[in-house]
């Protein structure tokens, strides 16, 4: 879907972004990771040609994205900005209707997919006539994520798009993001600095230093088979954290057994591609001792009844296979 | 105080039409000159905001325009422009061209780096970027420099009528040349009140919230355009010559008051500066003009003192005027300023104010050269006595003098000389020497006569053209009145008088006023 050949800029003498290459397949999300400074900002903004590159290529639907105008290239792309760049001198339906009106959408197009958009991302018709300076931080993220889906472009590219915001929101926002079906649709890149974040929603990850990807692959590549010490060091520090996110019970699947007590019933289900932190939230509300929460395989519908104990056991097996391997 | 207020009323009431016309060019002119500024100066501070390195350079050269004193300019403006709207709206637009470029540049780029992105990002194109993004948002910052060139141009509008454009500087100047205070504050006041008027509008106009400001940005421009209309060119009587007036000139009865009503003459006229009126008359701008008997510059630019043949302007013989109590505290100071008495004569003058207005000598070394010619001269004692402070008006031949009487100050007694040049009109003069600012200037009989003591029109008919008469009335009134005493005059006789072009009068065969009339009524 987006193939970046050789893609280079320099500023002066430094090299923001040195000859890197990558794709993302059609409705993946893709993370560029890495500290400030090291041009995962400048090589996202290359992709819609908000900077213009020294050298290299970049193919979104095999189009060469050089050979079009600036202008319409952008207006196909949806873009996310970290503080929203939302326009304080348009009220919140204006705001939305930037690119719509750029692309001579009629009226009543544009009014339905407003709507639409703002059920889905569970904002209030209340807002239209608002200006953004009048909503919370929250809510105009959420706006300009809709700016940036409202003409459903087929490419989304998020600039630290949850960075401004706090803790709780940030998580919150997290988890409609993750069940926002427009956004199942799309292909992402996304830009971050933070290693949870870029876990929780990549499907997969470039982490990058100096100009340079260090490693492309999967959240559980980065994890379990780090390309070098950089790539182990960034992670170190919420290295538990992240394996529990990273790993789902479908991977430890063939290392559980089933613990099933007459009498307990079905209870709680859940599908076997939860992630170990979901399960581990789910056993906190689990009053029976000793815990256990049933658990199915989406393949051949088998369903197993595991204890905590077991799940760590075979979380541990799982980690010394793969670091073996 | 309630009287004086009272007869303020009166003289607007009474002048009503001369007043609203002049708010009216005044109003027309600021905003003429503002409209095209704006149109200037708003792409050029749009073009700075794209191409930072010209951004030192033009606001650099805008500013330098800002620091050139107006009357200056408007003395450049004549040559290429000549006289009356053309260069007084070019050089209030210049004047009010730097806070409309800085703050055009300042508001664009001040708008958040993350709005800009997100504009372009959506697909926008350059000038719909600039058009839906920038400029919006900018505008309350530009809006502010147009509010700061519109008090700036109302202010400097004021000296329009330096060179013939009209506006509420005729009366504030006439008033300062006629010593007449409630003429000053007709003007002063109604310019004052614009300023504050179109600050306050404008004012409004930017605090708008973001929806309004939509329409306000339609609106300025109608507004700029409505008010532009106001202006006219001071409307002519169709006659076939152009005459040139100073303020001071137009409200006396020894100036175009008595040519009206007594020579009955009518000639298109437009109110312009002394400072630039006789290069106006050279450049064929103007055609007659009322000018002085004396100054150099009647031989410097070629032109030609029409005969007074019936009369009205009185004799307007020089001398030192004095607090008699200066005289009590520098002893022996009468006698030293009594040296020049009679030893300058019209011709002396002329040639003179020739030296220093046509062949640019500075006032000091002609001052010097005529005083050693007359064997006056002396070495100065440099002395620590006390300090004369000697006054003089705002023209060449004022300067002259008071170098004269520096010079002879310095050389015959051991008092310090201070000398205050270039005070600007007979009524800052006069308010100057009352008040102590100064101890004495050389004033003119005529002035004295009709300026300050502004007797009965019968006792000026009286005095009018004997030149002794004049002199005993004003010595008599100034000491009863003021405790003023008038020296013995220079000699010289620096009447008002009508001037044209020589070769044209020739050509026209006009040698007196009258003749002048008999032409202009001729078909």
């Amino acid at each position: 879907m987006i193939k970046v050949e050789q893609l280079s800029k320099h500023f002066g003498k430094v090299k923001a972004v040195d000859n890197i290459s990558f794709e993302v397949q059609e409705h993946e999300n893709m993370i560029l990771l890495g500290t400030s400074g090291c041009g995962k900002t400048t090589t996202l903004k290359m992709i819609n040609r908000l900077i213009e590159p020294t050298s290299g290529n970049v193919f979104i639907n095999n189009q060469d994205i050089f050979e079009q105008s600036p202008e319409i290239l952008r207006r196909g792309i949806g873009y996310v900005l970290q503080n929203n760049g939302l326009f304080p001198h348009y009220t919140v339906a204006e705001n939305i209707a930037v690119v719509p009106q750029l692309l001579k959408w009629d009226k009543k197009r544009i009014d339905t997919r407003t709507h639409e958009l703002l059920e889905k991302l569970h904002l209030s018709k209340d807002y239209l006539n608002a200006y953004p300076g009048e909503l919370s931080g929250g809510q105009q993220q959420r706006i300009g994520l809709a700016r940036a889906l409202v003409a459903d472009p087929a490419v989304l590219l998020m600039d630290e798009p949850f960075g401004a915001l706090d803790n709780v929101t940030r998580s919150s926002i997290h988890k409609e993001f993750k069940a926002l079906d427009e956004l199942k649709r799309k292909t992402i890149i996304m830009v971050t600095h933070d290693v949870q974040e870029a876990f929780e929603l990549g499907d997969h990850i470039c982490l990058m230093d100096k100009g340079k990807i260090v490693q492309d692959g999967t959240p559980s590549e980065l994890l379990f088979k780090p390309e070098n010490d950089f790539v182990k060091d960034f992670l170190k520090e919420q290295g538990l954290q992240l394996e529990f996110k990273t790993i789902t019970i479908k991977s430890l699947w063939h290392l559980l057994s089933n613990e099933e007590i007459a009498g307990t019933g079905p209870g709680l289900l859940l599908n076997y591609n939860t992630d170990l932190w979901t399960v581990f939230e789910r056993f906190k509300v689990v009053n029976a001792i000793p815990a256990r929460l049933n658990m199915m395989n989406l393949e051949n519908k088998e369903m197993k009844t595991v204890s905590f104990e077991t799940l760590m056991s075979a979380f541990y097996q799982f980690q010394q296979q793969q670091q073996g391997a | 105080m309630n009287e004086q207020q009272q007869s303020l009323w009166e003289f607007m009431q009474q002048q009503s039409d001369k007043l609203l016309e002049q708010t009216i060019q005044h109003i027309g002119l600021t905003f003429i000159s503002l409209f095209i500024a704006v149109l200037i100066g708003l792409p050029l501070g749009i073009l700075i905001s794209r191409k930072l390195k010209l951004s030192g350079p033009v606001l650099g050269i805008a500013g330098i325009l800002q620091t050139i004193p107006s009357i200056a300019l408007l003395g450049f403006m004549i040559p290429l422009l000549g006289i009356g709207a053309k260069p007084a709206i070019t050089a209030l637009l210049l004047y009010a061209l730097l806070p409309i470029i800085r703050n055009t540049y300042t508001g664009i780029t001040g708008v958040d780096a993350a709005v800009k992105e997100a504009a372009v990002a959506m697909g926008m194109s350059k000038w719909q970027v600039l058009f839906k993004v920038e400029l919006p948002l900018a505008m309350p910052v530009i809006f502010a420099g147009i509010r700061t060139a519109t008090v700036i141009t109302v202010g400097v509008a004021t000296l329009a009528s330096f060179i013939a454009a009209g506006g509420l500087g005729e009366f504030i100047f006439g008033g300062i040349s006629l010593n007449n205070t409630n003429m000053i504050l007709a003007g002063a006041i109604p310019a004052a009140l614009l300023a504050i008027l179109f600050d306050f509008l404008l004012a409004r106009l930017q605090k708008l919230n973001l929806k309004k400001l939509k329409t306000a940005t339609a609106i300025l421009p109608l507004l700029l355009i409505l008010f532009s209309s106001f202006y006219f060119l001071p409307s002519a009587y169709g006659s076939k010559l152009k005459a040139g007036f100073t303020p001071e000139f137009m409200g006396r009865h020894d100036g175009n008051l008595g040519l009206q009503s007594k020579y009955g003459l009518k000639i298109n006229t437009v109110v312009i500066s002394d400072a630039v009126m006789y290069k106006a008359a050279y450049e064929k701008q103007l055609d007659v003009i009322s000018g002085y008997s004396t100054d150099g510059r009647l031989k410097a630019y070629g032109l030609v003192v029409l005969n007074d043949d019936k009369g009205i302007f009185p004799p307007y013989y020089a001398a030192p005027i004095i607090k008699e109590n200066s005289l009590k505290k520098f002893a022996g100071l009468e006698k030293i300023l009594n040296l020049l008495a009679n030893k300058i004569n019209d011709s002396v003058m002329t040639a003179l104010n020739y030296k220093t207005d046509y062949l640019h000598q500075s006032p000091e070394k002609v001052a010097k050269a005529f005083l050693v010619a007359q064997h006056l001269w002396k070495p100065a004692q440099n002395g620590n006595g006390e300090v004369v402070k000697i006054g003089s008006k705002i023209f060449g031949e004022q300067y002259i003098l008071a170098n004269m009487y520096s010079m002879l100050i310095k050389g015959y007694s051991n008092y310090g000389v201070a000398t205050k040049t270039g005070l600007g009109g007979t009524k800052i003069c006069f308010d100057a020497l009352t008040n102590d600012g100064i101890d004495f200037y050389p004033e003119y009989t005529g002035t004295g006569l009709l300026a300050i003591l502004q007797p009965s029109l019968k006792t000026v008919d009286s005095l009018t053209g004997n030149k002794d008469a004049t002199y005993d009335y004003v010595q008599q009134q100034f000491q009863a009145k003021y405790g003023i005493k008038w020296l013995k005059p220079i000699g010289f006789n620096n009447a008002y008088a009508l001037m044209m072009r020589k070769k044209q009068a020739k050509d026209l065969n006009i040698k007196t006023i009258s003749d002048l009339k008999r032409y202009l009524e001729s078909r």
